[in-house]
């Protein structure tokens, strides 16, 4: 593989050609299932704790890609990463076995608090926690794409391409983050351009 | 458990409506389809209440797991157990079969140098769509300094150090619960 300004690094255990080696359908679902039910407040930053930093499943680049395309597609996102990263490792039944790790356990919990609460009506300690939860979440969230974002960049790499990533980071952020404009017209843009930069910086 | 008041089976309308709206879910956003899905099973149909909305929502952001669990109480709530798998089904299936199908037949020019430079180009832009989805939620959540410092403080300590974030997490509830947020 050659090593350009995209592949900083390459994951643990990958081979030399860049496939990595297969793994089973029970081991994806006990390690969707664990990110799963440590996720408070949203999946993803134990996704990327688990894949890139614990397992060395993937390289910060490589999660990044991921995780734009199941952005990108219609439904929940992390249930499209857990199937893109099954499909990449297991095949379809990895891909299975990841998405049911990461909803068919939290669903069980989550019908088991459903009918705790009606039991204990206490609507406002919940809110209260909540309220905490929610700013430690975000907290979460931001610092797993400053990580992610981190690991897109690589020293040996020309300063223009950098410079071009750091532009793309914060035209993303203030598009959606900002001004509110539809996520799907701001990846469209700025999908198209970077792309095309690629493309003719390569060629 | 509010029974439907016309003859139809409520499981099949919230079924194909959840499968619907999932497949217009574009970016992630089965959050932001929390307005859609509530006006379908409270004011369209009158299947559960405001409240239990409301409750469904908060239980299924307090338990971990994927946030659109939410979807699987309100199920419950509709029908039982078998209303909480039907509604989980409905959201997950028609969209990760759609990846599915991707993955499996869309990945052909995933090699050449297009498919290459899509996959660099799309990555600094998830990261840009990470922050603003971040933001978003600090912006939400915090009505005062003390959230705001809170969310700095589990940015630094997840940059910074090795903590598990479940006890970050646990840490803002106790502080929520103690009035501090």
């Amino acid at each position: 593989m050659t090593s350009t300004d995209d592949t900083p690094a390459t994951a643990a255990g990958q081979d030399p050609d860049g496939t990595y080696p297969p793994l089973s359908p029970l081991t994806l679902f006990v390690a969707f299932s664990q990110m799963a039910l440590s996720g408070f407040g949203g999946v993803l930053p134990f996704a990327y704790r688990h894949i890139v930093e614990r397992r060395k499943w993937q390289t910060p680049a490589e999660f990044a890609e991921m995780l734009a395309w199941g952005q990108v597609l219609p439904g929940p996102t992390i249930c499209n990463v857990s199937v893109m990263i099954g499909w990449k490792r297991g095949g379809l039944a990895g891909a299975l076995a990841a998405l049911a790790g990461m909803v068919a356990p939290p669903m069980v919990v989550v019908i088991a608090a459903g009918a705790l609460y009606q039991r204990f009506d206490r609507v406002l300690v919940v809110q209260q926690a909540l309220r905490g939860m929610s700013a430690v979440a975000a907290g979460l969230i931001l610092a797993t794409a400053i990580k992610m974002g981190i690991g897109l960049f690589d020293r040996k790499s020309p300063r223009a391409a950098q410079a071009m990533k750091v532009a793309y980071i914060v035209a993303a952020f203030i598009g959606v983050g900002l001004a509110h404009w539809p996520m799907v017209a701001v990846v469209g843009v700025l999908g198209t351009v970077s792309t095309a930069t690629a493309v003719w910086r390569r060629s | 458990m509010t029974p439907a008041g016309d003859g139809e089976s409520p499981l099949w309308i919230l079924a194909a409506q959840l499968g619907l709206l999932s497949l217009m879910a574009i970016g992630g956003g089965v959050l932001m389809l929390a307005p859609d899905v509530h006006r379908l099973v409270t004011l369209s149909h009158h299947w559960i209440t405001d409240a239990q909305f409301a409750a469904a929502f908060t239980i299924a952001q307090a338990a971990p797991g994927p946030n659109m669990l939410y979807v699987t109480i309100i199920g419950w709530q509709i029908a039982g157990l078998v209303g909480a798998i039907v509604a989980t089904l409905a959201i997950i299936v028609p969209t990760t079969t759609l990846t599915l199908l991707l993955l499996r037949f869309g990945t052909r020019g995933e090699a050449g140098p297009f498919g290459r430079a899509l996959r660099a180009g799309i990555a600094p832009v998830s990261v840009g769509l990470l922050l603003a989805g971040g933001w978003i939620l600090a912006r939400a959540a915090e009505t005062s300094w003390h959230g705001a410092l809170l969310t700095l403080i589990a940015v630094l300590v997840v940059t910074k150090t090795r903590v598990n974030p479940v006890l970050l997490i646990a840490a803002g509830a106790i502080a929520g619960i103690l009035g501090w947020v």
